[in-house]
């Protein structure tokens, strides 16, 4: 038991290690306000182009957001990171992260968008046309707010996922605040850094997932 | 685009590293399967242990679910395989990643199957209990098979997210996909392994997602 | 399970029974008996407290104080295997409340394979055997979502009658119902008193009250204001609430 204590909830190294954590937290917020807008508008982005009446584009669309959720995100990264390097195109951590994030993240955020969309009933699309407002105007003043109100507790868990997602940024050394707890650890041959950014993880995203609970629970019924 | 070719593409390392690809796709596959076979019986079994609606054990239910829902499974995996060990409990990397993933899945599933269980009407529990028949007969029988046609789509999404986190073996050594491509990639200088262990992925994973998309239809079952 | 009475203790007695939800006190001391092969009727307006002392009978609710007997057994007792006891008691629900995933013989034998422990074979000889008596044996393999509600709520009197209660509980079993559809399971209530089976029934079929009830119970606020035979109680009723109540009825 005491030596759970130590190894888990040892305090003393907790506190030495807060500095470089608390560093690290800032890295991963400011990952968080670069990775989560860039995903919600691409996967608006992506939804858009997959319902466009051009063929060619909605194939395109599909295969590329079939193809970005197939593929784990962590190998995504590591071949951005480590394999374009090969062919020419070498990314710093944080560009290697943001790309990787976009195309992963659009998709996922895409196919949430695309289930809103058509959620919306095709009356809405046909009434707002006859009164003569525009393709634009209509997805933008009718069936868009409409659609996100219908998805937005998945808009809200998927963005949950994704800042839990920022931790594999760790590996490529980016330094967000797994990879500084995980830092203080290799320096300190105890594992509480790492109890110490699991905390800071839940105090941020507990209360979101009881949240979403809820809201689930709401929709089933 | 010969020197596309030659960086992601190269024959003869595509021969020299393809049987270390294909021993992380077993790999993969048995850590995967394993995860999802314990994962979604531990959160069915949690779900029906949270019908019996005991308040203390209730409480330790949601406890775990809340953290395994809030934590990035990678803080899981490096708390588990760096702190066990220092405590006096050594289990190897394989072991430790399909252990997290197991209790994140189950995490998952144990409130995507309540929510199933929740939405099943009172009517149908106070039908089969008004015939005599038992709680957990009733449980059975009745609320379950109606609660899990609900919860298939959630749950092979879930599931399938899930089993794509096995990438996350590389970082503590599970000799799975990633980490055989990455080895490799540093060994030849070439990135014609990494190309490898993506198409390994996606070779793996489009007819996991086909399966789930099939299972959603058939599943999908109109209410009386 | 032998139920042995003595020829004078009536099917179901209910003794001083109250029930609160929470602050809400919906029933307030109800004695109420039940005698063998008797129809009672219980009429009362909305939030009398109806429903719940029939959900009390087969303790569906759990009541505050007070005792439900059955055939003289104690059904509040610590001892008493209530699942045993259920099967003693037949319900009848407004929503039907079929199985969904299960035909209406699926529905039907269910509880006489898993809690009456019989064969599959003798379990679906005893099941057409309650759907014929409802009319239904035709639709013995239809889903509850291949049924118009009436055949469905005449499933539901099958799925109860297999299990040879001693009791028949009723809770507004028309009132979901289409007008139309309403006859046909009224009919079957209707072949179930001629044949002696002992019933209480929650319901606004005031026709049917007259026609068929032996007694008739008039509910308000939860308790009961009176109780008589149904040409007194509608024709001559005692107490000016029940006065008003027959007269909002039949306006």
């Amino acid at each position: 038991m005491d030596a759970l204590l130590h190894q888990f909830f040892n305090l003393d190294i907790m506190a030495r290690a807060l500095p470089l954590v608390l560093q690290g937290l800032q890295q991963t917020v400011l990952l968080c306000l670069i990775v989560i807008p860039l995903g919600l508008i691409g996967g608006l982005i992506f939804a858009l182009a997959s319902l466009s009446s051009s063929l060619s584009v909605r194939w395109g669309m599909i295969v590329a957001i079939d193809f970005f959720r197939a593929v784990p995100p962590l190998v995504l990264l590591i071949f951005i990171y480590s394999g374009l390097p090969f062919a020419g195109i070498r990314l710093s951590p944080l560009a290697a992260v943001a790309l990787a994030f976009f195309l992963n993240t659009s998709s996922y955020y895409g196919e949430i968008y695309r289930a809103g969309i058509e959620s919306v009933g095709r009356g809405q699309w046909d009434a707002a046309r006859s009164t003569g407002l525009s393709a634009f105007h209509t997805l933008a003043s009718v069936v868009l707010p409409q659609a996100i109100r219908n998805v937005l507790p998945d808009l809200v868990s998927n963005t949950v996922e994704v800042v839990k997602l920022t931790s594999i940024a760790s590996v490529v050394a980016l330094p967000e605040l797994l990879y500084s707890a995980d830092m203080a650890r290799s320096l300190t041959f105890n594992a509480s850094p790492i109890v110490l950014a699991a905390a800071i993880y839940l105090v941020m995203l507990w209360p979101v997932v009881r949240l979403i609970s809820r809201l689930e629970r709401r929709m089933a019924s | 685009m010969n020197a596309f070719l030659e960086t992601f593409f190269k024959p003869n390392l595509i021969a020299q590293y393809l049987p270390s690809i294909l021993r992380g796709v077993v790999t993969t596959i048995e850590i995967a399967f394993a995860v999802v076979v314990t994962g979604l019986v531990l959160g069915l079994l949690l779900a029906i242990i949270r019908s019996f609606q005991i308040k203390p054990v209730n409480a330790l239910i949601v406890i775990f679910v809340d953290m395994f829902r809030a934590l990035p499974p990678l803080v899981i995996v490096l708390l588990v395989y760096f702190g066990l060990p220092n405590v006096g409990i050594s289990i190897p990397s394989f072991a430790v990643l399909w252990l997290v993933l197991s209790l994140v899945l189950a995490a998952f599933a144990e409130e995507i199957f309540w929510a199933g269980i929740l939405s099943v009407p009172k009517g149908q529990w106070e039908a089969a209990r008004s015939t005599g028949l038992t709680f957990l007969a009733t449980l059975g029988y009745i609320v379950l098979p109606q609660a899990v046609r609900l919860t298939v789509p959630p749950i092979t999404n879930r599931t399938v997210a899930i089993t794509k986190n096995t990438a996350l073996g590389m970082v503590i050594g599970v000799p799975e996909i990633l980490n055989q491509a990455t080895s490799a990639q540093s060994f030849s200088g070439n990135a014609t392994p990494l190309m490898m262990g993506a198409l390994a992925y996606i070779v793996l994973f489009i007819p996991v997602v086909a399966l789930g998309r099939f299972l959603e239809t058939r599943f999908a079952w109109r209410r009386g | 399970m032998q139920l042995t009475l003595p020829v004078t203790e009536p099917i179901l007695r209910v003794r001083a029974l109250r029930k609160s939800f929470g602050a809400t006190e919906v029933l307030r001391g109800i004695d109420l008996k039940v005698d063998a092969q008797e129809l009672v009727f219980i009429i009362g307006p909305s939030g009398s407290g109806k429903s719940t002392l029939l959900r009390c009978c087969n303790r569906l609710e759990e009541p505050t104080s007070g005792a439900v007997h059955l055939g003289g057994v104690d059904l509040m007792a610590r001892g008493t295997d209530i699942n045993a006891m259920r099967r003693k008691i037949g319900m009848v629900f407004q929503s039907f409340n079929l199985y969904p995933h299960m035909t209406a013989l699926g529905n039907v034998t269910l509880a006489l394979r898993k809690v009456a422990g019989k064969s599959r074979a003798e379990a679906d000889t005893l099941g057409m055997a309650a759907l014929d008596r409802v009319g239904l044996a035709a639709k013995a393999k239809s889903y509850s979502s291949e049924l118009s509600g009436g055949q469905q709520q005449r499933v539901a009197i099958a799925r109860a009658l297999a299990l040879e209660p001693t009791v028949m509980l009723f809770d507004e079993p028309t009132s979901a119902l289409d007008p139309e559809l309403v006859g046909s399971v009224l009919a079957v209530m209707r072949e179930l008193k001629a044949a002696g089976m002992t019933m209480l029934v929650v319901s606004h079929e005031m026709r049917f009250a007259r026609d068929a009830a032996d007694r008739v119970i008039f509910m308000d606020h939860g308790v009961i204001v009176e109780e008589g035979a149904p040409a007194e109680l509608f024709g001559a009723p005692k107490e000016p609430r029940t006065r008003a109540f027959i007269a909002e009825l039949t306006r």
